[in-house]
């Protein structure tokens, strides 16, 4: 594959910031100005100098072509993760103005991806995996520690939920937070933080606005389902035992044969609260037909390790995890750069879009939302906020309210009242567009 | 989510056994509420041996769920107009790479204090819409709402905004109340204006229409045949309040000529006086006009060439009253505080009166031989100062010239008879390469520091002449030792205004010097920084330049 056939776009690049400073710095940096000796290769590596304020410039080298993502190495001190002058790098490539020939890296870019390609061998050479059945006796007995703790926990939350019901939920608006902070944390203390999450939830919910009483109850009754899960999870078909335990909180691991494919990258965006950045990267296999998740963390204040640009496809293999609807999966062997594609996902109607939904709740109650592409919906504003319609013009779908004002409108203008394809989660709360096609041909419109 | 499955259909039937129990969703919600031990559970869920809060649960947890996975998509509501067509060609795709990463860019969002070396990319936003507005490339739809937003802080930005955006940024903007200013900035984009020939519904409109839908008509139709907008206006004159005559008034502007003198003389009599004074001053600026000819012949009796003296010398003798007539042609009677009356009257006078008036007036000289002229008694800064008023009002070339002076007069740097704001106003007469050398000369005889205002008004990209006299300047200033950021304004402007050709020769600066003893600490890497990001400026709008080619035909 030739330089010139996996060359980016400039929004792709920006796409891999880990934040909007980032993003701006990065831009700023995407000038041939401060830049000297860049080159790119046929293997997908860009390299280049740039002046900063001191008297040395910075070196920096982005390894595109990895298997688990775009990988970069710059001297700046800098812990943001690319750092702005690795996005710079890439803008002015993606630029292609010619500022980046094709040429041979410097040494000192060599070195690098000489010592990294050496560590991705060992990774994949199997010698290289300890095997000790020793420590496999003793991770069975952590892991029974493990499930009788989350028992204890599972049945003390039983308790509260039925001391709550007994009284009232009406209690719940007064005896406020604090008492659900604490529940929680004694499920944190049970190692099931999937269970800790869900009660600091409930602990919000009598101050959400108009209809809490029926989202309580909605939330409680599904934390009870949960408990119960748990509790007769060795009663439970394997699949669902698997969602459970996942549900929970135990750490799940990918398990499914790795299935290549050609996979667009449809969307990707961050949640953050004060200890942890979650990034969600939904893909869609072209031949499979499988829409896949990929979960990628970073501790506070620094970006998840992972980003795909949105709007590329890539060769690679996926592994899925455990359960019948689990979505999830590791990003396994890439066979090549992510590459421009004009491939789109195939749509649905918005009546199959709940039909999905739907079904996939049969298997996983707890899931607040599917992933759906809908073809050809008119964003149209009603009273309470916008909906998506049909193009027949007799059903739609509300937009949730939690979904980013700036996506909405980016998407209401690309539509101009025309219909046009819409990927995004849809779900109890409502449809949360994340990416968009315009009729005819055009790039994907990422909306988060 | 969508709609409440009770309501978009008819619930699941209860799953095959029979007497399973099943109570209403609004009963299981009321129970919740209350707690069991206030409220018995409805008797379908009574359960030997299962306590009322778990029961309660079971059922609600088996409700949640089928409530969930029962939801059916929501009645439509009508679909929006569809947005007007954009014939514009779409911009290339670097272009539109280009301006998503302009826009990305907010002002105070970044380190703030000290600018580093990075250029300013929201300063570039203007020019790259203009260029893209000039080549006539239609807005990408999906950056018009980062586009709006931009307009929307920064109304400096708004009219080459809008009119890149097109069509569909209208459309939107009715949708949006935070982007209301674009149907208020495009005169009749809120409302289907009539066709200016649609005699009947232009009146109807005029007379039923909101204030700001009757301004937009108003501007159109002068735009369209101004004798129809006068005469439109002519009718309800009387009525409209005090504010919107002012307005309205305003709008005559557009297309000003003689034919609008007698409507205008009326308005000199209205009641309120900023009607009054808004009528005079578009009088004034109609030479012909009787009021041109009143002001003229008040203003001539004042100045005179007195022949008595060794050189001929102007003399002036200021008005001694401000009679009901002055008043009624928008002579302010009162003057603001510090000022006398006298001078306060013949200022005006003077400003008002067409400038051909003096040349026949004194001795049939030159404009540039009446301002060499000594003037008697301390009166030529008052003199000169209503002059440049006159000039920059009557917007005449050879007046401006004269009261220029040459760039290299030692009193050019003022505090001299006209101050710097009234020189920029002065050069915006000036054709452009005159005007450029002008600024050029007073750089290279007076430096940088008095400079910034007369830059403004320079047109962009600056010349060669020009660019070169600030760059010799910022140089030698550098080479003096001071800090750089005494000239970031002046730096700012060379960012924006330079000819990006220049880059090649600037590129020497960059370097870090070494420091002289009596520099400044630090300064050496400071210019170089500034220098630094005056090149890349100029090189990233080099590129914004050749993204935006010209369309190709048929595009």
């Amino acid at each position: 594959m030739t330089q010139q056939g996996v060359r980016w776009t400039a929004d792709q690049v920006l796409a891999l910031a880990p934040d909007v400073p980032s993003r701006k710095a990065g831009s700023k940096l995407g000038v041939a100005g401060p830049w000297s000796e860049a080159g790119s290769s046929d293997e997908g590596t860009v390299w280049g100098l740039c002046k900063g304020s001191g008297s040395k410039p910075y070196q920096t080298v982005v390894d595109i072509a990895d298997r688990a993502g775009p990988a970069y190495k710059c001297s700046c001190p800098s812990r943001k993760f690319p750092c702005k002058h690795a996005l710079g790098l890439l803008l002015i490539w993606a630029g292609g103005d010619g500022t980046v020939p094709d040429g041979e890296p410097p040494a000192w870019a060599e070195e690098w991806l000489a010592s990294r390609r050496e560590r991705a061998e060992g990774k994949r050479s199997p010698a290289a995996r300890p095997a000790a059945p020793a420590d496999a006796e003793a991770a069975r007995g952590r892991a029974e520690k493990r499930a009788e703790r989350i028992t204890a926990g599972a049945m003390e939350l039983e308790q509260r939920l039925s001391d709550l019901l007994r009284a009232g939920t009406a209690s719940a608006e007064q005896s406020g937070y604090g008492l659900w902070e604490e529940t929680a944390a004694r499920m944190v203390d049970a190692q099931a933080p999937g269970l800790a999450a869900r009660v600091r939830e409930l602990g919000a919910i009598p101050s959400s606005g108009p209809g809490w009483p029926v989202r309580l109850l909605e939330e409680c009754a599904l934390v009870h389902l949960l408990d119960q899960g748990w509790l007769h999870r060795d009663q439970l078909p394997h699949d669902l035992a698997a969602t459970v335990r996942s549900r929970v909180g135990l750490p799940a691991q990918p398990q499914d044969p790795p299935l290549r494919d050609r996979w667009l990258v449809l969307a990707q965006y961050d949640t953050a609260d004060s200890k942890l950045t979650t990034r969600r990267i939904w893909l869609y296999g072209t031949h499979s037909g499988r829409t896949a998740l990929l979960l990628s963390y970073g501790a506070a204040g620094r970006a998840p390790a992972l980003a795909l640009p949105v709007g590329l496809a890539l060769d690679a293999q996926l592994t899925g995890y455990a359960g019948t609807r689990q979505l999830r999966a590791d990003l396994g062997e890439q066979f090549a750069a992510p590459a421009p594609t004009a491939e789109r996902p195939p749509g649905v109607r918005t009546d199959e879009a709940t039909a999905l939904y739907g079904e996939a709740l049969r298997d996983d109650p707890w899931l607040e939302s599917w992933p759906v592409t809908l073809a050809e919906v008119i964003p149209a504003q009603t009273e309470s906020g916008w909906q998506l319609a049909d193009p027949d013009g007799a059903l739609a779908l509300p937009v949730a309210a939690s979904a980013p004002a700036q996506g909405l409108w980016r998407l209401i203008a690309l539509s101009g009242g025309a219909p046009l394809t819409v990927f995004g989660e849809c779900g109890h709360r409502g449809f949360t567009p994340l990416a968009a096609w315009p009729q005819g041909a055009g790039e994907t419109v990422p909306l988060c | 989510m969508p709609v409440p499955p009770a309501k978009a259909a008819p619930p699941p039937p209860s799953r095959g056994k029979p007497g399973t129990p099943h109570s209403s969703w609004e009963e299981l919600v009321t129970s919740a509420l209350l707690g069991t031990d206030r409220r018995a559970l409805p008797p379908a869920l009574h359960t030997p041996g299962r306590e009322a809060p778990v029961a309660l649960l079971d059922e609600a947890a088996v409700q949640t769920v089928r409530r969930r996975a029962g939801l059916r998509p929501a009645p439509a509501v009508a679909p929006p107009e569809p947005a007007l067509p954009d014939p514009r060609p779409p911009l290339p795709p670097a272009a539109r790479r280009r301006l998503a990463t302009l826009l990305t860019d907010h002002p105070g969002t970044g380190s703030g204090g000290r600018r580093g070396a990075a250029p300013d990319l929201m300063e570039l936003l203007p020019q790259w819409l203009a260029l893209a507005n000039a080549r006539g490339y239609g807005a990408p739809p999906e950056l018009l709402p980062a586009l709006l937003d931009a307009a929307r802080g920064r109304t400096d930005l708004r009219p080459q905004a809008l009119t890149f955006a097109g069509p569909r940024a209208l459309w939107l903007a009715r949708l949006n109340p935070h982007w209301k200013f674009a149907l208020r900035a495009t005169p009749g984009s809120g409302v289907a204006l009539p066709s200016a020939d649609d005699t009947p519904e232009v009146q109807r409109l005029w007379e039923e229409g909101l204030f700001a839908e009757r301004v937009a008509l108003l501007t159109t139709l002068r735009a369209h045949d101004p004798g129809a907008a006068r005469r439109l206006l002519t009718t309800t004159w009387q009525t409209e309040r005090a504010e919107d005559r002012l307005m309205f008034l305003d709008s005559l502007r557009t297309g000003l000529s003689a034919a609008d003198e007698p409507f205008l003389e009326q308005a000199l009599t209205d009641r309120s006086r900023n009607v009054r004074s808004t009528a005079a001053e578009l009088l004034s600026a109609l030479p012909e006009s009787a009021l041109a000819g009143r002001m003229a012949s008040r203003a001539a009796s004042c100045v005179a060439v007195d022949h008595v003296s060794n050189t001929p010398t102007l003399t002036v003798e200021a008005p001694h009253e401000c009679d009901v007539a002055m008043e009624r042609d928008g002579v302010a009677p009162k003057p603001p505080a510090g000022r006398g009356e006298r001078s306060w009257w013949l200022g005006q006078l003077v400003e008002a009166a067409p400038l051909a008036t003096w040349s026949t007036r004194l001795g049939h000289r030159t404009p540039a031989e009446i301002v060499a002229l000594p003037v008697a008694d301390d009166w030529r800064a008052e003199l000169h100062a209503a002059w440049c008023r006159a000039a920059v009002r009557q917007r005449d070339a050879t007046w401006s010239r004269a009261l220029l002076g040459a760039p290299a007069a030692p009193d050019a740097a003022g505090p001299g008879a006209v101050s710097l704001a009234e020189r920029a106003k002065l050069l915006a007469a000036l054709p452009a390469a005159e005007r450029a050398d002008w600024v050029a000369g007073f750089i290279a005889s007076h430096g940088l520091s008095e400079s910034f205002q007369l830059l403004g008004v320079c047109a962009v990209p600056w010349t060669e002449p020009l660019g070169r006299a600030v760059v010799d300047a910022l140089n030698i200033a550098r080479d003096a030792g001071s800090y750089p950021w005494s000239f970031s304004g002046v730096m700012g402007l060379a960012e924006r205004c330079l000819d990006p050709a220049e880059a090649i020769r600037l590129e020497a600066l960059t370097a870090i010097p070494d420091e002289p003893e009596d520099a400044s600490p630090g300064a050496g890497s400071y210019w170089s920084e500034a220098f630094q990001r005056l090149v890349t400026t100029l090189r990233l709008r080099a590129a914004i330049r050749d993204e935006l080619p010209p369309p190709a035909p048929g595009a």
